[in-house]
């Protein structure tokens, strides 16, 4: 008797996770599903299946017009080009830098070492909201060695969206903790085997980092592509814009909601793709940011 | 021993020196900037070189003052009334235009006012209402986001963390708004918070056949903020569920099994094993949620501009409008001053509060 009865509670209790797990999925997935199978649908019809569950299934006229339109509405090919091209080259320079700099901070003794560490660190709690303006006229000062000899300003360019974001507190911070717990053993080892340092953090260091790597590279990856604040304020041409800021193209004049779900779904469905193949990392990646605090 | 502490001098600073270079030219000195141009009346582009102009930017943006004014009185002594049978009371303008009884008052404007005993009435006065009204809604903003947020993160790591078949699936579809930009989030969501098409006005004249009335939300000053704070919430609770689920996973099972054992409730077992053992992370999730919300920016620019009626101003709209939008590099720098100050004292007074105790 008492068997049966925790049995059956057991298995409605079961359900009632469930349940309670599924509706809260839908909270969060219903929205980016509306987005994806509303960008395959004719303004109308998007407008007329937003009443019912139609709204969230590929039903009725299905095509990839909206697409087609999108591209003829903005440079969208150019916006995407210059997004990962930002994106990317931000991110390779910022794992060199910053885990060379943690490299020198953990295991070599220099002068200024301590101090500059700590201003690093000090960075963390500045967000970059408060310095945005000064470094706007920063930014529309600073002098450039190129093509034409020296040039003076960096508006409108690539430049002005990727050397201010390379090197950064977290991700130095992210380094130094794990170098930290690397065995210092094997670095003394190979010093006295007469490598230089740079050898040691080549052969030893970079190769052992692979874990902390991901994390900092998916952390740059999303700060850097979601961007929004710092280029519609240095992008004022066309030709350096990236994804976020062609968003604009779509909502000032009139609204086609069908190419606008279509731009979303372009520039949105690659990253979900990339973090549902590589779930396991993002999410560890924003754990990491908490677990030491 | 000498010439190889020499060597690591040099190899330290080579290797380090790039990343302490850029965070010095594009962090560091950027901030003693800001501190440097709220002094002043720099321009982003200006054919003369800027002034200093001491405190002039924060008078200009702080600027605060009362006035207690009595009601108009007509010869025989009774209060004047209006047509909507209010008293009347003398016109501000008289005090806040070149009035020279009342020079500390000059280009001000009400805030607002409240009635203060008999029939007299304060006016709280203004250099600059819209900034004040964006300082107010920048804590709104966080007073709210704070704590719902951090507690609805700390229930869906609770219910993510039980032993379940496919709990992992859940795991990723609660997560999968946080990589999705906030500026293409808030552009969908437009399209649900719309007054004629808008999905969630359908969602609630279907639940209630109709009785409710559809609502323009973010054009309504009284529904625009919060329609934002929902939606932010709705984005960014995945990623403090992320970091509560990995303090949750710092705790030992021992203690769990020895709770088990003692015959405790589920309540108990929470109160005094779980919550104690997420002390650290509380007050992470508490100070990152803080200093990201006060950042709020994207959202105003791409869903209202800051209105209706200013009922959307935050402090970062103001920032961008005035240093990028009028080229007011010292109005917009010292916004950010402001900002960081608030930022610094509110993280300060939470570790202060959370300290341990001992």
């Amino acid at each position: 008797m008492m068997a049966q009865i925790t049995t059956d509670s057991r298995g409605l209790r079961l359900t009632l996770r469930y349940a309670v797990l599924l509706i809260i999925a839908a909270i969060f997935s219903f929205p980016l599903i509306f987005m994806i199978m509303s960008s395959l649908k004719p303004s109308e019809q998007l407008l007329s299946d937003a009443h019912s569950i139609r709204a969230l299934l590929p039903v009725g006229d299905i095509s990839f017009d909206n697409y087609t339109a999108a591209f003829q509405r903005a440079p969208v090919g150019l916006f995407v080009f210059n997004s990962i091209l930002v994106t990317s080259v931000t991110v390779v320079l910022s794992l060199a830098i910053c885990s060379a700099a943690a490299f020198a901070f953990v295991f070599i003794e220099w002068k200024g070492r301590n101090l500059i560490l700590s201003v690093i660190l000090a960075t963390l709690i500045v967000p970059f909201e408060t310095i945005a303006i000064p470094l706007l006229l920063e930014a529309s000062k600073l002098p450039w060695i190129g093509m034409d000899g020296v040039t003076w300003g960096w508006l409108n360019s690539y430049r002005v969206q990727i050397v201010p974001f390379i090197a950064d507190g977290l991700t130095i911070y992210l380094f130094v903790q794990y170098f930290k717990d690397l065995p210092g053993e094997l670095i003394e080892a190979a010093r006295v085997e007469g490598a230089s340092w740079f050898a040691i953090y080549r052969r030893i260091a970079l190769p052992l980092a692979g874990p902390i790597m991901a994390t900092a590279a998916i952390l740059k990856f999303l700060a850097m592509y979601n961007q929004y604040l710092w280029p519609i304020m240095v992008t004022q041409e066309e030709g350096y814009r990236p994804v976020m800021v062609g968003l604009q193209y779509f909502f000032q004049l009139n609204r086609a909601w069908g190419e606008i779900m279509a731009y979303l779904s372009l520039i949105t469905v690659p990253v979900l793709a990339f973090y549902l193949y590589l779930q396991k990392a993002f999410i560890a990646s924003i754990a990491s940011t908490g677990v030491k605090g | 021993m000498a010439s190889k502490f020499v060597l690591s001098n040099k190899t330290g600073w080579l290797m380090a020196g790039p990343a302490a270079f850029l965070i010095g030219c594009f962090i560091v000195l950027p901030f003693i900037l800001a501190i440097g141009f709220s002094f002043t009346n720099q321009r982003l582009v200006s054919p003369n070189a800027a002034d200093f102009t001491g405190l002039a930017n924060y008078r200009q943006l702080l600027g605060i003052s009362t006035l207690t004014l009595d009601p108009v009185k007509d010869d025989a002594g009774a209060v004047k009334m209006t047509a909507e049978g209010t008293p009347e009371y003398p016109s501000l303008r008289t005090y806040t235009r070149n009035n020279p009884d009342y020079p500390g008052l000059n280009g001000m404007r009400e805030w607002f006012s409240f009635g203060s005993g008999g029939d007299a009435r304060t006016y709280v006065l203004a250099r600059d209402v819209v900034f004040l009204t964006a300082i107010l809604n920048t804590f709104i903003f966080v007073i709210v986001v704070a704590p719902v947020q951090g507690a609805l993160a700390l229930g869906l790591a609770l219910l993510i963390n039980q032993k379940l078949r496919g709990i992992n699936v859940f795991r990723a579809i609660y997560f999968m708004p946080v990589v999705v930009s906030i500026v293409v989030v808030s552009l969908l969501w437009r399209f649900f918070y719309d007054q004629q098409s808008g999905v969630l006005n359908n969602i609630l004249g279907a639940v209630s056949f109709g009785a409710i009335p559809r609502v323009d939300w973010l054009g309504n000053p009284n529904t625009a903020l919060g329609a934002i704070i929902f939606m932010s919430i709705w984005q960014a609770v995945g990623f403090h569920m992320v970091i509560w689920l990995s303090g949750l996973q710092t705790i030992s099972p021992t203690l769990y099994e020895a709770a088990a054992i003692e015959g405790s409730s589920k309540w108990q077992t929470f109160r005094y094993i779980t919550w104690p053992g997420l002390r650290n992370t509380a007050v992470l999730v508490m100070v990152v949620i803080t200093m990201q919300a006060f950042g709020l920016f994207a959202q105003i620019d791409v869903m209202t501009k800051g209105g209706p009626l200013d009922a959307t101003q935050t402090i970062v709209f103001q920032a961008v409008q005035r240093g990028y939008g009028k080229q007011d590099i010292s109005g917009g720098s010292t916004i950010s001053v402001i900002l960081f100050v608030i930022v610094l004292s509110v993280s300060l007074l939470q570790r202060w509060l959370t300290r341990e105790k001992k």
